[in-house]
């Protein structure tokens, strides 16, 4: 299965990220990730989804989406023509031992110590879900507490914008 | 004025007529304001009934019929009406009340999300959280309802947003960007369609009910006409070609007949117009899809490609297509090889009831009688079951929208209220629906409605004492195990009921019979309820149950 990412414009109604969610589960589709905000219009927000699945899906998803009265703008963006981010904070163990150790790896992996407490450091890091897996898995080695990770957002590379028109 | 004075308004300046719905707390200003309107309203004796009637007004006057029920139970009784205007593209608005906005989300009396509850089934939806909102939702509702892929729109509106004081000078203009209706078709898509059609040499036309939303039977039929090419339909695009019409090839499908299957595995390009290809009338979807023989014509890009991968989709509107169609494809004309091969299988398939004598009433000689008696100048609904297979198959169709059906859903109770509706909306043509004893009583409580507000309906009533169909299915699947289909002990007689509701009745058991028991029953213009016996083994005659069994079982 592939990995496939939409990015949707919608209208900032209540009720609409049920309408876009609803969809997926009723069609039989599957969510992988998604990350939803405001944008740069106060009466249009943008929902960044992650699906898993073949082409057929993909089609599907986005005619089905594109029928919904809220949904104004969608587009699939391919790997190589977008940057696209996500978020994590983790709570990882620390002793004074390893704490200087979890800081330079936290360094090489551009990522900030964002708390601190007795036994603990949250680390907050934002990159692609590679780098976060990676950054992931070096810290499973100090024994991660806890873990909060956002979906992906993303946008299209170069001057090329989601218009409304 | 209030917010439910702006409704009524707004729904009169949508052209509305009447309102089918039932009353309670939370719509209750809407019915107050109501009755200082133009509008009439009909009382259902369920709201299930109330938005069939819709269903059945709207396609008889090609509008969005309209109910109204109040919160909770009533906004849930609607539920599975909508759910059947939604699978078969049925225009509609249904308003239903809401709890006070304060209430919201506190489990109140009568509280239910019903707009959450219908997310899956309805075109759109809304739930007026403010008054200056009210008058444009209602003028998106029709708007949505009635353009592009028709289909229901549910408004919820709490109650205190009816009550509200407003002067009304809001926003009226709709105001949807993000609804997107097709435009004109592509051009290389439909010279390709053409060129496909003039290579072909086996082709056939496979309508669906699209064709009848966007009203183009004409061109449909101007089509047929120059080039002859066969036509086969669904259940929703029976009547596109007249049943009778010597190009038609019958209803294809596991309820359809042998012949117009064979006729679309036989053809070399099949240009499939306004429908979904659903399972149901496409068992063989694979086959269709490896042959690269399928043009697909559709209105709902989503429905390109959903069931099966086309070999030329083309999207838009039906008719204009149509028109283009006409234009690009010159002076193409079938085979005549092809047509005499289409007549041998359909000679070779038809079923030709005897009409004699057998203690039971052959419900298929009574639906070739009622059409040729008629003249199918009738409006036909039908339940779910049998005697829809049966009309479907042997009912003379000759428009589009004078059969009335629930295809998608399979709607048991549909037929009797649809039919109120379809006679609510006009009273030059009489209504016929035709029902089984099971499905009848579904809805049975309407008879009310009937009576109570002289809406005539020609009830025929296929009396076999069984859920027909289930029955034939545990006699085809499940060694003859017959469980949960026998009705007997608890049927009515059923012309004591009508008696009881003061509509006039009658009863037929032989074939020699039904002229005149169809002739008596259209002797004047009120209600009548003919029961028509049948026997429980009659088989429905239908390519899944076809064994070659025209012999009673």
């Amino acid at each position: 299965m592939e990995k496939y990412t939409l990015s949707v414009l919608v209208e900032n109604h209540a009720g609409v990220l049920s309408r876009v969610v609803g969809l997926f589960t009723r069609r039989g589709f599957n969510i992988h990730s998604l990350s939803v905000g405001t944008t740069k219009d106060e009466k249009i927000s943008r929902i960044t989804i992650e699906v898993k699945g073949d082409d057929y899906m993909l089609e599907q998803v986005s005619k089905q989406l594109s029928k919904l009265m809220e949904v104004i703008k969608l587009k699939k963006l391919t790997e190589g023509d977008m940057v696209k981010r996500g978020l994590i904070l983790i709570k990882v163990k620390a002793t004074p031992k390893t704490r200087g150790e979890i800081i330079e790896v936290t360094n090489v992996f551009r990522a900030n110590i964002v708390d601190i407490s007795e036994t603990t450091l949250t680390v907050e890091m934002t990159g692609s879900d590679r780098k976060i897996d990676a950054f992931l898995r070096m810290m499973e080695n100090y024994g991660v507490e806890e873990i909060a990770r956002t979906g992906m957002t993303a946008l299209e590379r170069g001057a090329s914008t989601l218009r409304l028109n | 004025m209030t917010g439910a004075d702006l409704a009524v308004k707004a729904l009169e300046e949508n052209g509305v007529k009447v309102i089918f719905g039932y009353p309670g707390a939370s719509n209750a200003p809407l019915i107050d304001s109501l009755s200082r309107s133009s509008i009439d309203y009909i009382l259902t004796r369920n709201e299930q009934g109330a938005a069939h009637m819709a269903s059945g007004y709207g396609r008889v006057l090609h509008t969005a019929g309209v109910c109204t029920a109040t919160s909770g139970p009533g906004a849930t009784n609607l539920i599975t009406a909508i759910a059947t205007a939604y699978m078969d593209s049925i225009p509609m608005v249904a308003i239903t009340g809401q709890v006070k906005r304060a209430l919201i989300g506190k489990d109140a009396f009568q509280e239910v999300d019903i707009t959450g509850a219908t997310l899956p089934f309805t075109k759109h939806s809304y739930l007026v959280k403010d008054v200056t909102a009210i008058v444009r939702v209602i003028n998106e509702a029709f708007h949505i309802a009635t353009t592009g892929r028709h289909g229901p729109v549910l408004i919820d509106v709490p109650i205190d947003v009816f009550q509200s004081e407003y002067n009304g000078d809001g926003d009226e203009e709709i105001n949807l960007r993000g609804y997107k209706l097709p435009g004109r078709a592509n051009e290389t898509q439909l010279k390709k369609a053409a060129d496909a059609l003039k290579k072909s040499k086996r082709p056939v036309i496979l309508a669906g009910g699209g064709i009848c939303c966007s009203g183009a039977e004409k061109e449909v039929n101007e089509l047929v006409n120059r080039t002859g090419i066969p036509v086969i339909s669904t259940m929703m695009g029976l009547g596109v070609i007249p049943s009778s019409d010597e190009r038609f090839y019958g209803m294809i499908g596991s309820h359809g007949v042998r012949h117009a299957n064979s006729i679309l595995n036989r053809s070399d390009l099949v240009i499939a117009m306004g429908t979904r290809l659903g399972d149901r009338s496409v068992a063989n979807a694979k086959g269709l899809e490896d042959a690269d023989k399928l043009v697909h014509i559709d209105i709902d890009p989503a429905e390109i490609g959903k069931n099966l991968q086309p070999y030329i989709p083309v999207v838009g509107d039906i008719k204009e297509i149509t028109l283009r169609f006409i234009q690009v494809i010159g002076g193409y004309k079938v085979d005549d090889a092809w047509k005499e091969e289409a007549n041998e299988l359909r000679r070779s398939d038809i079923y030709t009831p005897s009409g004699e004598n057998t203690g039971t009433v052959d419900p298929r000689y009574f639906l070739r009688r009622l059409s040729e008696i008629t003249k199918s100048q009738i409006y036909l609904t039908t339940e779910v079951g049998q005697n829809q297979i049966w009309c479907a198959n042997n009912y003379n169709v000759k428009k589009p929208d004078r059969f009335i059906t629930s295809g998608g859903f399979g709607t048991m109770g549909y037929g009797l209220p649809a039919a109120i509706g379809a006679s609510r909306a006009q009273d030059s043509i009489p209504v016929v629906a035709v029902m089984g004893d099971g499905s009848f009583q579904m809805d049975l409580p309407e008879l009310g409605t009937m009576v109570q507000y002289h809406i005539p309906v020609k009830m025929v009533l296929f009396k076999n004492d069984r859920l027909g169909m289930v029955h034939e299915l545990q006699y085809t699947a499940y060694k003859s195990n017959y469980q949960m289909v026998d009705i007997t002990g608890g049927n009515p007689d059923f012309e004591m009921l009508a008696k009881a509701y003061g509509i006039r009745s009658g009863s037929v058991s032989e074939n020699s019979y039904v002229d005149a028991a169809i002739e008596d029953m259209f002797a004047d213009k009120e209600s009548y309820l003919l029961v028509v016996n049948v026997s429980p083994y009659e088989p429905t005659g239908d390519s899944l149950n076809d064994k070659r069994l025209t012999e009673r079982r």
